[in-house]
């Protein structure tokens, strides 16, 4: 075990896979020497050689569809793109290829990718920097869509999304890199140092992919989040003082209904966040199942806390992250109703 | 060949071809040079030293059916007649596939005609254990592979026996033990993806390179700049071919730049070797495979090739060709038939002869007939049997996730 960031924890987990299996490679923009903007893959080149950690162009198609290319020729390539807002040059290699291999040539093709992706705001990114663009993806059958929430859960579900047959994109929370965030950017940053996720096996291991976990157990409501917003999620709920079970969804797509209906049948209410913008948002995914699964448990209208239907603010980035306070107020207005 | 009378003197300019339908076909644009006018180059040779024919053309059949120039791979009677008769039977197939769908046996169908050589010629130059991936006009590469007629038709009625269970559009092939890459349909996408087989066979240490297909029109798709750039940077043992058949659908070359320089060298700013080769002379694109192959293989990198040919049919059984080039445009096109040039080649060394050759076109025909007739004994595409509704759930994911469940029980299945 040793204290880790979500970048170490990522660049273990690349680390561990590439000394387990020489299929594993990883490259992306300024993700060989450099070892990426965000250094999770740092050390890896001079580790595992130039032609398993390398620079790729300047081209996001190219890096997804090199990446589609090698899985098909037996390769297991993890592609980073370099920050998710930069993504759609690649959309249709994922959307009508990568998502679709295995289903149109009937498993005879598969193409186990691995995308990692950073996303989500809360850094000073602006609108090119702090995108969560993941409702785009879960909108494409035939892929996983996967965000961990801490340094543990990511080197495990990293490991077991590249092990995965199926192609995953794996959206890192950028604000999370580095420590935990509860949403108050008044507060010092923490450090996952003082984190219990921060603690890391240096060793393989894996998390689950199909599950979500109850980082917080409680009866009066429940509060569904991924990313960074489990954090936001766990202090609003400390501040109201209410028994709210928080729910960590970390797989999007196919998302966890089981533990989803158990608690909301069990609570009756029911809170939806994200950073993304509300409409046709993850949120509405979830909301709708939950009302043909659980309406006859609901007590009160579930209740979404999202980012605005705007492009990311820069200036302004604090009163478009939903925050606390907004979160504070939607459990209330849930509780109440 | 100015036509343009719609272009008014803003300085917006948008290029037309220079053929209508009604009008006289005009292709006085396409350079044709001489058997032996473009040199053959060392396996090792610079980029640069191709790129000075870049818009010139490799021929090796000169219109008299005599095979000359540095580019003659010298092939044997047998190899020769191999090509024919794969060029021939992929014509025979077409033609059939092409009429029953006329007849409502299919949902669509593409032919290649007047293009066969382009898939055959390569085919056969390739190794088998090379990876292709190809677009969706090259069904002579499954031919000159050995894949049977009737799985394709198979696949194509999309019955029971469709190795896609039904998934794909007809032409939209896949056939893994033939090293044959799932088409996909959306254009230009298995480019860079070629390119990334290519480099994961050479990061395997494999001999096994791969080769892949696009149209003229295609180029101009953001992949095609993708692919020249891995391809180039990574120096992947890849082929990557621009099939200039002079029409995308009803758009004409000059659309996707074709006017203003040759689809081959489009290699030269990205440091590509570049050939472009007569594509209706079977044993030029036969040299010109084998050449990039082999360059490929000895750890020299990629090649593009832009083979100069014919679209001798519509696009797809859903678009009349009439309505937007002059009516008999390929009885002008100046590289002529690839079956007729080879065969007037076959004929000229004394191996062949118009009496076996329509013996040949009898017996596929009756060949095609025949596997037909088998293939709609495993259903048709109207009356089944198809393959089983519930496997419209299956290989989306390794294993059915629980919402994909549910909705197979939705339909109930």
């Amino acid at each position: 075990m040793a204290r880790m960031t979500m970048i170490k924890a990522i660049n273990s987990a690349l680390d561990n896979l590439m000394q387990r299996d020489e299929t594993v490679c990883s490259f992306g923009e300024d993700a060989g020497y450099f070892g990426g903007v965000f250094g999770c893959t740092e050390g890896l080149q001079a580790k595992h050689g130039l032609n398993r950690v390398f620079d790729a162009p300047i081209n996001e198609a190219a890096i997804i569809a090199m990446a589609i290319g090698m899985a098909s020729n037996g390769l297991r390539p993890v592609a980073e793109i370099q920050f998710s807002d930069y993504i759609f040059p690649g959309f249709d290699q994922i959307v009508s290829e990568l998502s679709r291999i295995r289903y149109r040539t009937a498993g005879s093709f598969t193409t186990p990718v691995t995308i990692r992706t950073p996303c989500g705001g809360g850094i000073y990114g602006g609108q090119t920097h702090s995108m969560s663009p993941e409702a785009f993806f879960t909108h494409i059958p035939g892929i996983r869509v996967v965000m961990p929430s801490n340094p543990y859960d990511a080197k495990g579900m990293l490991i077991a999304s590249v092990e995965c047959d199926d192609p995953v994109i794996f959206f890192e929370p950028k604000r999370l890199y580095n420590g935990p965030f509860d949403g108050d950017p008044h507060k010092p940053a923490l450090a996952w140092s003082s984190h219990e996720k921060g603690e890391v096996p240096t060793d393989h291991y894996t998390v689950s992919i199909d599950k979500a976990e109850i980082v917080r157990a409680g009866s009066e409501l429940t509060i569904l989040a991924y990313g960074t917003m489990v954090h936001v999620a766990q202090e609003s709920v400390r501040v109201a003082g209410v028994d709210a079970e928080v729910i960590d969804l970390r797989t999007l797509l196919p998302y966890d209904m089981q533990t989803i209906a158990k608690s909301v049948n069990k609570t009756g209410r029911c809170v939806v966040l994200h950073e993304a913008p509300r409409t046709s948002g993850f949120g509405a995914e979830l909301i709708a199942q939950i009302q043909e699964d659980c309406f006859y448990a609901l007590e009160a209208p579930v209740v979404r806390v999202t980012g605005w239907d705007t492009p990311y603010p820069h200036a302004h980035e604090w009163a478009y992250f939903p925050g606390q306070e907004r979160v504070i107020r939607a459990i209330k207005q849930v509780l109440e109703g | 060949m100015k036509r343009n009378k719609n272009n008014n003197n803003t300085g917006f300019f948008v290029p037309e071809p220079a053929a209508r339908p009604g009008e006289k076909p005009d292709f006085s644009r396409i350079d044709i040079s001489s058997p032996g006018a473009v040199p053959m180059y060392k396996i090792d040779c610079a980029a640069k030293q191709t790129h000075e024919f870049a818009d010139g053309l490799i021929r090796v059949l000169g219109f008299d059916g005599v095979a000359g120039g540095d580019w003659d791979p010298k092939l044997d009677a047998s190899e020769l007649l191999e090509m024919l008769r794969l060029i021939s039977l992929t014509r025979t197939y077409d033609e059939r596939m092409f009429k029953l769908q006329r007849q409502g046996k299919m949902s669509f169908y593409m032919k290649s005609l007047g293009e066969e050589a382009v898939a055959v010629a390569a085919a056969k130059a390739l190794d088998d254990e090379d990876m292709v991936f190809p677009s969706y006009r090259q069904q002579g590469i499954l031919f000159s592979r050995g894949r049977d007629m009737v799985d394709m038709m198979c696949h194509c009625i999309s019955n029971s026996r469709d190795n896609l269970k039904g998934r794909q559009l007809p032409v939209h092939y896949s056939w893994a033990e033939g090293n044959f890459f799932s088409i996909s349909g959306n254009l230009c996408t298995q480019f860079p993806q070629a390119v990334g087989w290519a480099m994961a066979s050479a990061a395997k240490g494999e001999t096994a390179i791969a080769a892949s297909w696009i149209g003229d029109g295609t180029t101009a798709e953001g992949d095609f700049h993708a692919a020249l750039t891995l391809a180039s940077v990574y120096r992947a043992p890849v082929i990557l071919n621009v099939v200039n058949n002079q029409w995308a659908i009803s758009t004409y070359a000059g659309i996707a730049g074709g006017d203003q320089a040759s689809f081959a060298s489009r290699g030269i700013g990205y440091g590509l070797p570049t050939l472009r080769v007569d594509g209706n002379d079977a044993l030029a694109v036969y040299a010109a495979t084998k050449w990039a192959a082999k360059r490929a293989r000895s750890g020299h990198g990629a090649t593009l090739i832009e083979t100069v040919t014919y679209r001798g049919e519509s696009h797809s059984t859903s678009d009349d060709p009439g309505k937007y080039r002059p009516k008999d445009e390929v009885k002008s096109w100046p590289l002529g038939d690839p079956l007729e040039r080879l065969k007037d080649h076959l004929i000229g060394l004394g191996t062949w002869d118009d009496k076996r050759h329509e013996k040949m076109l009898t017996e596929q025909a009756e060949l095609v007939r025949l596997a037909y007739k088998e293939a709609e004994s495993f259903g048709t595409l109207r009356e089944g049997p198809l393959s089983p509704t519930a496997s419209i759930f299956d290989d989306v994911y390794v294993e059915q996730p629980w919402h994909i469940r549910r909705q197979r029980q939705d339909l109930g299945v």
